[in-house]
């Protein structure tokens, strides 16, 4: 019968769909089909603005890999195997997992640590590598720098000291005493 | 600056010059950036939130950038100011749901908006006109420099800039391009290049009606992924793709010209006959068509002369920019008789499209990259 062949809307479950997206990302898929109404809720009729992943996060569609947390720093020790998960919790911000699961995002930065194991495999699927090449806070980059530079001069200092080198190894003091005075700033 | 001056004026980036700017009419970037150990908007209480405002508001206002800025608290925005902000990018969907505790400044030029209180406290965005994601970036990072010296950003060495949704997470930035490719959409080959981009990681996104039309012809390429790259690298790899996708849009016209000539001024003619004599356009119908005209000033049917109130066409048949003069809200009848009306007058003073000509080396072809 050709009236079946109506695709309903994935958001409301009851409107014709008359908006069809697809966008496959690293050889995944993904597929949503939505009436009018809710595809102007969702802003997907303004082709800048929306982003499949995230119109399925909010489906509970999402791909993301799950597994509890476990509660961080909590020092119960429950020795059983079948220990309930006891939810996390975030000590800043007091979100949870399951807040996370409700709204694909979290509460606040320090929640990247309180949630670290269970977000662990979802940043692997989601992103290129698992650790950040890019760039950094200036100020933190300064402070990194000077730190590095520090360390390299105290062991030439020491190696000048074992060597007898007095004459490099006063020119590195002075060096060294420079440095200090740039941290203290 | 008043919103009515913003307005009045359209942003650098709707100049349509730039390089490349026949195929990229803009590159957009954007950093998420966020206080440390403040909850995130979306998770704060009304009184977090106006209090992270409140710090961030004028540390954002005294960037150099933002001399004599735009700059506007959500809640004081009437819903058709702030769908004209989206409509010029200016603004997320997102952020325009808004009302108490969040706000927007942006440039004189509109280059540069900040967004604060969106999905995370600072949303900076910079957008310029044709090919030119390095100097977006620039301009974005310049303002990221000059706030991280007084605001102490949530940043962890391993994941780097920390935000609220995951993927963001690393660089906190999307880089993007919108692209125009009525050829590729024409000649059927769209399909290709999008699954070819997917595949290498980078997204597509545009509207999909039935079949496999994007509205206007306009897509969105940018980089799905924000953690394990360089910001320098991402824009490189993304920059590249999109060299290509310029090139596949380039010998499509050619192909169109030689080989489906009839097809392609067929085309032209009819979205000009259809512009020039409809009286009620709905705003896909508009895009669609305007769409064929902007290829049709490329190709050298039209004089170029008429590029810019082409382009100007394609924000001013927007539902929103297309009422910002009425007094009072139109239904959607009324706004596509006035889109109609407005459309009509403009290509009034078009010639009809010279079908003799046409030459896919006519204008723009030799944009200095970025």
């Amino acid at each position: 019968m050709p009236g079946s062949n109506i695709i309903q809307c994935d958001v409301c479950q009851s409107n014709e769909a008359e908006v069809f997206l697809t966008q496959i990302v690293g050889g995944k898929m993904q597929k949503v089909n939505l009436c009018k109404s809710c595809s102007k809720d969702r802003g997907v009729d303004d082709p800048t603005g929306f982003a499949l992943t995230e119109l399925l996060a909010g489906l509970g569609t999402s791909t993301e890999t799950e597994k509890p947390a476990v509660a961080h720093g909590s020092g119960e020790s429950s020795g059983e195997t079948t220990t309930v998960v006891t939810a996390a919790k975030c000590p800043v911000c007091g979100f949870t997992q399951a807040d996370f699961k409700k709204t694909g995002r979290l509460g606040c930065s320090e929640c990247y640590q309180t949630f670290t194991e269970s977000l662990g495999s979802l940043l692997k699927a989601m992103h290129k590598g698992t650790h950040h090449t890019g760039k950094m806070p200036v100020a933190l980059a300064r402070r990194k720098e000077i730190t590095e530079r520090m360390k390299s001069l105290q062991d030439n200092l020491q190696k000048a000291v074992r060597d007898e080198d007095y004459e490099n190894a006063a020119s590195l003091r002075d060096q060294i005493r420079r440095l200090s005075g740039q941290m203290g700033n | 600056m008043k919103f009515s001056s913003l307005i009045a004026s359209p942003g650098e980036w709707m100049r349509t010059d730039g390089p490349h700017h026949d195929i990229v009419i803009s590159s957009r970037v954007r950093l998420a950036r966020n206080l440390r150990d403040l909850p995130f908007p979306g998770w704060a209480k009304k009184a977090d939130r106006i209090a992270i405002l409140e710090q961030l508001k004028p540390q954002v206002e005294s960037l150099g950038e933002m001399d004599d800025a735009f700059t506007e608290y959500l809640q004081d925005l009437s819903a058709l100011e702030k769908q004209v902000l989206v409509e010029r990018h200016l603004i997320s969907r997102e952020h325009a749901a808004k009302g108490i505790g969040s706000a927007v400044v942006m440039n004189r030029q509109q280059t540069l908006s900040i967004m604060i209180n969106e999905e995370d406290h600072l949303r900076m965005q910079a957008i310029r006109c044709g090919f030119q994601l390095k100097n977006a970036y620039k301009l974005a990072n310049k303002a990221d420099n000059a706030l991280e010296d007084t605001l102490e950003f949530a940043y962890s060495p391993q994941l780097g800039y920390l935000t609220a949704c995951p993927t963001n997470v690393g660089t906190g930035m999307r880089a993007s391009a919108m692209l125009h490719l009525p050829a590729l959409v024409l000649d059927e080959n769209i399909n290709k290049v999008i699954q070819a981009v997917n595949k290498i990681g980078l997204a597509v996104r545009g509207l999909y009606g039935e079949g496999t039309e994007a509205m206007g012809n306009l897509f969105q390429v940018s980089n799905q992924t924000t953690l394990g790259e360089k910001e320098e690298d991402i824009i490189n790899r993304l920059g590249k793709v999109i060299e290509q996708i310029i090139e596949h849009e380039r010998s499509a016209r050619q192909t169109l010209l030689e080989k489906k000539r009839t097809m392609l001024v067929d085309q032209i003619g009819r979205a000009y006959g259809i512009l020039s004599h409809a009286f009620s356009m709905n705003s896909k119908e508009a895009l669609n068509f305007l769409s064929l005209i902007r290829l049709g000033v490329d190709l050298g049917f039209f004089p170029s002369a008429f590029r810019l109130p082409a382009d100007e066409l394609f924000m001013e048949t927007q539902p929103a920019h297309l009422q910002k003069n009425s007094q009072q809200k139109l239904s959607a009848d009324e706004r596509d008789a006035l889109r109609a009306e407005i459309v009509r007058g403009k290509l009034r003073n078009f010639p009809a499209p010279d079908l003799s000509k046409g030459t896919s080396n006519g204008h723009g072809k030799e944009g200095a990259k970025d």
